[in-house]
């Protein structure tokens, strides 16, 4: 890979459902190590953008390179592997941490060690945490799991769709330090989808506005 | 006391019929008073039940003097209408009416089929007629059952569900837990209807064997023969219908085709 090719590169995506255009001609780029922020209104097309991305919807037309491999050539199942993707709830399931963060692996029928649980454990601040179950958790530590989950598939490109929305302050700032700091030390591409101009001013590198479904705005 | 005043016996049956429907509507009122709405159904089925039901026995009594293979027949045209009546209670799953049709096809057609063969069922019409009938309308309660739950599931853990998806799942893990819950909770009539036989339940068809001569064990034993069999019919029903509505429910790329938003109902 040559070092100006970006990681994720999204042409001319469009999704249309019915008569609604809910992203419409989205061309970007997000480099390995860099957070691109998408802020705008709500149903500007934001989240509809990520789900593209992550191909849980499929684009009208337009497509995306991961490190320029067409994605409709990648079997979904190995595209969402690589492109690792946390929501706005963490979504945990019923079980222990150790559990829910080697669900990914698992699902390719790959074990992952002890140390190598503690080791993500540690990455996201939730040092011995394995064993406990998810439903004794905080909003913040739910969502360092969901945040351990999409890193056991050792992804290339992360997609954060307002992860911090529903915490509260002092959860959202340990959120958005420990996503830099994981961005930058694996050298992932990062989106983040935040209604939070403060935090996309903190972490974003460049920042895109979303209305109606266009990128109307790119900032340096 | 409607056996006083009426002694004609068509007379006696639409008045006893009279009777019971009043009832019905006086439940659906007492619901009402609840806020719950279920007057319009609740009328529709009747009326559509009564009619369909008089139109049945007036076709048996014209079939008692037909060809065995007719009874046959006339069971398809039954699974057919079960796999519509199921299928509307999943109306927003892509292709729900031939998931529903095929299923109780294979289910309820599939055991018939055996069970005749083997001469558990008497091929004759009075015989294969109404004890098909009874496996497939069970079947068609089944699967309405599991579409409806599996689809209240899905679309209440679209979140899951596509958690699931995001992190690498195929379609079939990211759905088995709702699939699982359907198929047991669409089975739990026909599990309580076995083990409630002889001491909640005595099905209507026992008395209709011991009216018309056989021996009391005989005909008890049949009952526990008819319930085993409706259990199997509904059971790979349901499998059947939830294996193939998996399929149903998401694209090519496993991406989930239903969500809140987008459901009819």
């Amino acid at each position: 890979m040559s070092p100006t090719m970006a990681r994720l590169r999204a042409e001319h995506l469009c999704r249309q459902v019915g008569e609604k255009i809910i992203v419409d001609d989205v061309s970007l780029e997000v480099h390995a190590g860099e957070i691109v922020g998408i802020l705008g209104p709500s149903g500007s097309g934001k989240s509809s953008l990520l789900r593209l991305l992550n191909r849980l919807d499929e684009p009208t037309s337009g497509t995306v390179f991961l490190e320029n491999t067409d994605y409709r050539n990648v079997a979904p199942r190995e595209l969402r592997r690589s492109v690792g993707m946390v929501m706005q709830r963490p979504y945990l399931f019923p079980g222990s941490v150790a559990e829910n963060v080697t669900f990914g692996p698992k699902q390719r029928a790959e074990q992952i060690a002890g140390d190598k649980i503690s080791e993500l454990l540690g990455e996201v601040g939730l040092a011995g945490y394995a064993s406990r179950d998810v439903s004794r958790l905080s909003g913040g530590e739910a969502q360092r799991v969901s945040l351990a989950r999409a890193l056991a598939n050792s992804p290339r490109a992360l997609l954060l769709d307002e992860p911090t929305s529903a915490l509260d302050d002092a959860s959202k700032s340990g959120i958005e330090s420990l996503v830099t700091k994981i961005v930058r030390d694996k050298q992932l591409a990062c989106l983040l989808v935040t209604h939070d101009h403060g935090q996309a001013e903190r972490r974003a590198n460049r920042i895109l506005y979303m209305d109606h479904g266009r990128v109307s705005e790119q900032k340096p | 006391m409607l056996k006083v005043l009426f002694t004609n016996q068509i007379q006696l049956g639409l008045a006893q019929a009279a009777v019971a429907a009043t009832l019905a509507l006086l439940v659906i009122l007492l619901a009402r008073g609840r806020g719950i709405h279920l007057e319009v159904e609740t009328l529709v089925a009747m009326v559509r039940g009564l009619v369909q039901i008089v139109i049945v026995g007036s076709v048996l009594l014209l079939l008692l003097r037909s060809p065995r293979w007719m009874g046959a027949l006339l069971l398809v045209p039954m699974m057919i209408a079960a796999g519509g009546i199921s299928a509307r209670r999943a109306k927003d799953i892509p292709g729900a009416f031939k998931i529903s049709a095929l299923a109780i096809a294979a289910g309820a057609g599939f055991v018939i089929a055996l069970m005749t063969l083997l001469g558990v069922i008497d091929v004759g019409i009075t015989s294969l007629v109404p004890v098909g009938s009874m496996l497939i309308a069970n079947a068609m309660n089944t699967n309405g059952l599991a579409l409806n739950r599996i689809r209240a599931d899905v679309l209440a853990h679209t979140g899951e569900i596509e958690t699931a998806l995001s992190l690498g799942a195929s379609a079939n893990a990211a759905v088995a837990p709702y699939v699982q819950a359907s198929y047991q909770a669409s089975l739990i009539p026909a599990i309580d209807s076995l083990r409630s036989l002889g001491i909640v339940w005595i099905p209507g068809l026992m008395a209709g064997m011991l009216l018309s001569g056989a021996r009391p064990v005989y005909a008890a034993i049949y009952q526990f023969v008819v319930l085993t069999m409706i259990f199997a019919a509904s059971g790979l029903t349901s499998l059947v219908s939830t294996i193939m509505v998996r399929g149903n429910l998401f694209s090519a790329a496993d991406q989930l085709l239903m969500q809140p938003g987008a459901a009819g109902s």
